[in-house]
């Protein structure tokens, strides 16, 4: 057992953790926030995505001890109570989502993609997730919630949500 | 999947790491990224009783040139090589070679150190360094200690580090005028180990000829391999169809792939042929700009 503090989403816990506890683990079972999930378990699919001092990390191959003294971000704080990030308001608007198994680990990995580039190309969207999988919607969806988060995080005109048929 | 129960030390100082080391022996593993280390723990291939996080040493996650060397402590996270401008000016193959690893979120965690320390055939830096001529630096109780890479990879998951021992540094040569380099795998999908990866780093002189080789492979050997028939073949030569074919040629016969899921024995092989033509023409195309 160690005593570990950790900032989730602004708050700072302090607890007495399992050496081999998981830092999903952590998130979902001792601080409740079920947003991050568990999908492979094995580090494939990026559904446990979170952002460890503003990096996105697969949160299933980490341990809670290794985020002592660090800031975690899940999707419960991307925006505050009752308001849309850009990237859920993307995700919304495109049907970036079908059953939203992934979505959150998408919204994570996309919110370190558009910090470190905030005017992406579709390939370097496409590259950019290629750690997160998504069984249902094809992509097409979630590379528009992602150009449509970027237009309206750089205040330009937001894309058409006009569905495509192809 | 829950890793097994084990003890926890997160030293500040590299003594205090290799202190820690010597006093645990083989009950205790060096955890870097954690992304080999901790999927092995889930699945129970590997129970370490103690686990020393290096994370907090600082001091280990440069990258810098000094007397004609590129130093790059153990630490650097592939991130942090697939955007240093250092590297990129020296040594292109690393563009390669960190977009093919994993995915992003992997590489924000995943460290050079812990790439070659896991003494995987399947990892791509091990081919990587095998051409570039790098030297790995391992700090242990008697200091330092300069192992030439041909020299470090032993076996199945084993390196030429001792108890004790902890890979700080790795030293690459800067290389002269008129080289380049290149990497590329054929894998199955994004994040996949590589079917077959070839490493290939070139020096041409003003006439086109040949004056160094280093060519490496991934994933098609018990341990990470020197093509070493096929650099001679290259070596005086102008690289002509024929003689990059030779190359190649040389390069299928002398590894020693398995058959397996990502492929027969014979398709590997092959594919060893073609990545090693490749990426000879890659690099020496990249020279010539
Ligand atoms: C989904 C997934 C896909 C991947 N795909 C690829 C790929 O395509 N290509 C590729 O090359 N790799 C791939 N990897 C592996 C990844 O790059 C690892 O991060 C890397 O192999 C190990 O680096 P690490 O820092 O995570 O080491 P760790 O997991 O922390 O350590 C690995 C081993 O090395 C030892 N060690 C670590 N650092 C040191 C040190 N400084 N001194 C002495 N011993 C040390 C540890 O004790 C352990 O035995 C993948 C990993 C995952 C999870
Ligand atoms: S649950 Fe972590 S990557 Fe799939
Ligand atoms: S929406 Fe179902 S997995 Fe992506």
């Amino acid at each position: 057992m160690k005593e570990i503090t950790i900032t989730v989403n602004g708050t700072a816990h302090t607890l007495q953790v399992e050496n081999r506890l998981l830092l999903v683990h952590f998130i979902r079972e001792v601080l409740n926030l079920t947003g991050t999930h568990i999908g492979c378990d094995t580090s494939s699919c990026g559904a446990c995505t979170i952002l460890l001092n503003g990096k996105s990390v697969k949160s299933c191959t980490v341990l809670a001890v290794q985020a002592n003294g660090k800031e975690i971000q899940t999707v419960e704080g991307l925006a505050p109570e009752g308001s849309l990030h850009p990237l859920q308001e993307g995700f919304k608007e495109n049907h970036g989502l079908h059953c939203g198994f992934c979505t959150p680990g998408m919204m994570m990995r996309a919110s370190e993609l558009l910090q470190n580039n905030p005017n992406p190309t579709e390939d370097e969207i496409r590259w950019g997730i290629s750690g997160n999988l998504c069984r249902c919607t094809g992509y097409n969806n979630i590379v528009k919630a992602i150009q449509y988060a970027g237009a309206k995080i750089r205040g330009e005109e937001l894309p058409s949500t006009e569905p495509e048929f192809v | 999947m829950i890793p097994a129960p084990f003890e926890y030390d997160a030293p500040t100082t590299l003594e205090e790491a290799i202190g820690l080391l010597q006093k645990y022996g083989d009950e205790a593993k060096i955890l870097s990224g954690g992304h080999s280390l901790i999927p092995m723990m889930k699945l129970r291939f590997a129970s370490p009783e103690r686990l020393i996080d290096i994370n907090g040493i600082a001091g280990l996650s440069h990258i810098s040139e000094e007397n004609g060397t590129v130093k790059i402590g153990a630490l650097v996270r592939e991130v942090e090589a697939e955007h240093s401008d250092l590297l990129k000016k020296h040594f292109p193959i690393f563009e390669d070679v960190t977009h093919l690893i994993a995915d992003p979120q992997v590489r924000n965690m995943g460290t050079l150190g812990g790439n070659l320390a896991h003494g995987d055939a399947a990892n791509d830096h091990p081919a990587v360094m095998i051409a570039l001529g790098a030297t790995v630096i391992a700090t242990g109780p008697d200091g330092e200690r300069a192992i030439p890479i041909d020299e470090f990879f032993y076996g199945f998951y084993m390196t030429a580090l001792q108890h004790g021992e902890i890979l700080t540094e790795i030293q690459i040569p800067v290389p002269p005028a008129g080289t380049s380099s290149a990497y590329h795998k054929l894998e199955r999908k994004v994040g996949d180990y590589a079917t077959a990866g070839v490493a290939v780093q070139l020096t041409l002189d003003a006439n086109g000829v040949c004056t160094a080789a280093g060519i490496g492979l991934t994933n098609v050997n018990p341990v990470p391999l020197r093509a070493a028939r096929s650099e001679a073949a290259l070596i005086g030569k102008t690289l002509t169809t024929e003689t990059i074919a030779e190359a190649a040629k040389y390069a299928s016969e002398d590894c020693s792939p398995s058959s397996d899921l990502r492929g027969s024995e014979e398709y590997k092989r092959d594919m060893v042929a073609v990545l090693v033509k490749r990426m000879i023409k890659k690099a020496s195309e990249r020279i010539l700009i």
